[in-house]
């Protein structure tokens, strides 16, 4: 079984749009949204949720103001500035829970957060495991690991070919999440000079962790110049390119009826994007 | 004024909008970019690049020969970046377990085995709870890089960036650093990155306005819908500017008149500005009506 997670540095490249186009290509597979905290791979595959799961992140300090004596020995020791008035701003909280052990009182309690929930769900192409992280929660890396654990068991359980990972933007804590341990990263880059900045620093990320890359020019015909530069990054680099991809209306319109793009062929996308899952299913 | 711009789903335009705002305004203006995991505000602004100052958290360092393998660092530590190794023997009573934490297993230690403690620095969150709870004083901190920060001039702009480290994950801690720079004399636009997570919630705290910017597409919706709810929560106001407004659907205007959200601009697709974008070129450079277009928008913010 193997894993391919599809990021991209930069937002809005077409990650979500490769993904659920693999998701109709790939024939035996799980597919995974680690974009936990944007997650929109739902829009075009339209699950059936059959499993629901809270997530408890971390935990969150409260003070039980009937015991605390106002001493303000949380409020020094909190490196956050989460306490202000003997009062704990859970959004600034990061759990470290240092307040509650130096509290003399004993008035501050760790207590668990429920920072999202992860679902398992039934879908036409598959098997697709999901979260949604709560409203200006913490902790999506850990989020992420749970979706990609559960979907990787129900690849062992049930012998599937592939876990198929649509990753968050950035290169921060989800993407690392998102990326180790996979057996290959396609990052989808467009030719803007943002796309190929963000494209070299996840590249970086990539390679860090030591996980085999391709890299995937969407849009490559909206400056064949800077694509061209891409190339060269990657030849320097010892990046494969996976596809070049053009610039196609009828990607925003699969995407507005709710269907992955490939699912029509009537669009210069379909068979570049064919031509990519062909390549990359192969790897070893 | 500290206006943030923000989305919740990435390449809708947030650095576009940011950076064609702060070169539209005549005033004196502060731009941070806060997407310190992908900066790309100074391909557009082209700042010259005075002063560039490394960041750290502090992680703990221990003193072998203070240290007495007691594990009370371990136990306290939320984020397993501490581990002991073998630790030496103790009831629950001697090493004080807290009330939220369960006890170190009591093992007997390996006779052969010397004991060790093992630092994880790239779980640490610098809460120096390990340093303030050992009973032998053995922990010390030391700083550990995550990024740099940079900062120059554009124009008449003042530029501050933050770039993570590669292989880092602290991209909030970060931001906080850059965000110390504000200059409140000064009218502030901060690039936020997307999502709507921590580091979102970092980037955006404290600000007085906070334009979020979508696509009419169903991405664009549901990952707006994501990004109003974090606002409410913040209790920030807020207003949404739809970039390349001619694609797609309707359902982005739809949602905004039914929920009163005030939209202030749309920029409608124009394969002129997708190219210049490309090239790290300023709408407000290719087509300068819209340095009033921008003006506009910061009118109706301020009011």
């Amino acid at each position: 079984m193997k894993q391919i997670v599809v990021i991209s540095g930069k937002g809005g490249t077409g990650k979500t749009v490769i993904a659920a186009s693999f998701a109709a290509l790939a024939k035996n597979k799980v597919m995974a949204d680690c974009d936990v905290d944007a997650a929109d791979l739902h829009l075009l595959l339209h699950p059936e949720v059959l499993q629901r799961h809270d997530f408890k992140g971390g935990k969150k300090a409260v003070i039980d103001r009937d015991r605390c004596n106002e001493c303000g020995k949380c409020e020094q020791v909190c490196r956050f500035n989460a306490v202000q008035n003997f009062v704990v701003d859970p959004i600034s909280c990061e759990g470290c829970g240092v307040c509650s052990h130096i509290c003399p009182e004993g008035a501050i309690k760790m207590e668990d957060n429920l920072s999202g929930e992860w679902f398992v769900s039934h879908t036409k192409y598959g098997p697709l495991v999901h979260a949604k992280l709560g409203i200006a929660e913490e902790n999506s890396g850990k989020l992420v690991t749970m979706v990609r654990q559960n979907a990787k068991l129900i690849a062992e359980r049930e012998r599937k070919d592939f876990v198929i990972i649509d990753g968050p933007p950035g290169i921060g804590c989800p993407v690392i999440a998102s990326l180790t341990g996979v057996d290959l990263a396609l990052v989808v880059t467009e030719p803007t000079l943002s796309g190929i900045h963000d494209m070299e620093r996840v590249c970086r990320v990539a390679h860090h962790f030591g996980v085999k890359t391709y890299v995937c020019i969407n849009k490559y015909d909206l400056n064949i110049e800077n694509s061209e530069a891409i190339k060269r990054y990657c030849l320097n680099s010892n990046i494969e390119i996976g596809e070049e991809i053009p610039f196609d209306q009828a990607v925003t319109e699969a995407l507005v009826r709710g269907v992955p793009v490939v699912e029509s062929s009537d669009n210069k996308v379909t068979k570049k994007i064919e031509s990519l899952w062909n390549r990359i299913k192969q790897i070893n | 004024m500290v206006i943030s711009i923000a989305s919740g789903k990435g390449g809708t335009g947030k650095t576009t909008v940011a950076t064609n705002l702060a070169l539209s305004l005549n005033k004196s203006i502060q731009f941070l970019d806060c997407d310190v995991e992908e900066p790309d505000a100074h391909i557009f602004l082209k700042p010259k690049i005075e002063s560039k100052k490394t960041v750290s958290i502090p992680v703990p360092h221990v003193d072998e020969a203070k240290c007495n393998l007691c594990g009370k660092c371990a136990q306290v530590c939320a984020y397993n970046a501490i581990a002991v190794v073998n630790p030496i023997r103790r009831s629950k009573n001697e090493i004080g377990v807290g009330k939220e934490n369960s006890p170190i297993p009591e093992t007997k230690p390996h006779k052969e085995l010397k004991g060790k403690v093992l630092i994880f620095p790239e779980l640490c969150h610098g809460c120096g709870g390990c340093k303030l709870l050992c009973p032998e004083k053995a922990i010390s901190e030391v700083d550990k890089d995550i990024g740099v920060i940079e900062s120059g001039e554009s124009k008449a702009i003042q530029f501050i960036h933050g770039k993570l480290n590669i292989g880092e994950v602290l991209s909030p801690s970060l931001i906080r650093a850059v965000k110390e720079h504000i200059n409140p004399t000064r009218t502030v636009i901060i690039d936020v990155p997307p999502g709507t997570s921590c580091p979102v919630i970092e980037a955006i705290k404290g600000s007085d306005y906070c334009i979020l910017v979508t696509e009419p597409t169903p991405f664009g919706l549901n990952d707006l819908i994501l990004a109003i709810e974090v606002l409410k929560k913040l209790d920030i106001p807020f207003g949404v500017v739809i970039n390349r407004a001619d694609i797609g659907d309707e359902k982005v205007k739809q949602y905004c008149q039914n929920y009163k959200i005030p939209v202030l601009m749309h920029i409608p697709f124009d394969k002129e500005i997708a190219i210049a974008y490309s090239k790290g070129i300023p709408i407000v450079e290719v087509k300068p009506k819209y340095i009033q277009e921008f003006g506009k928008l910061f009118e109706k913010i301020v009011n």
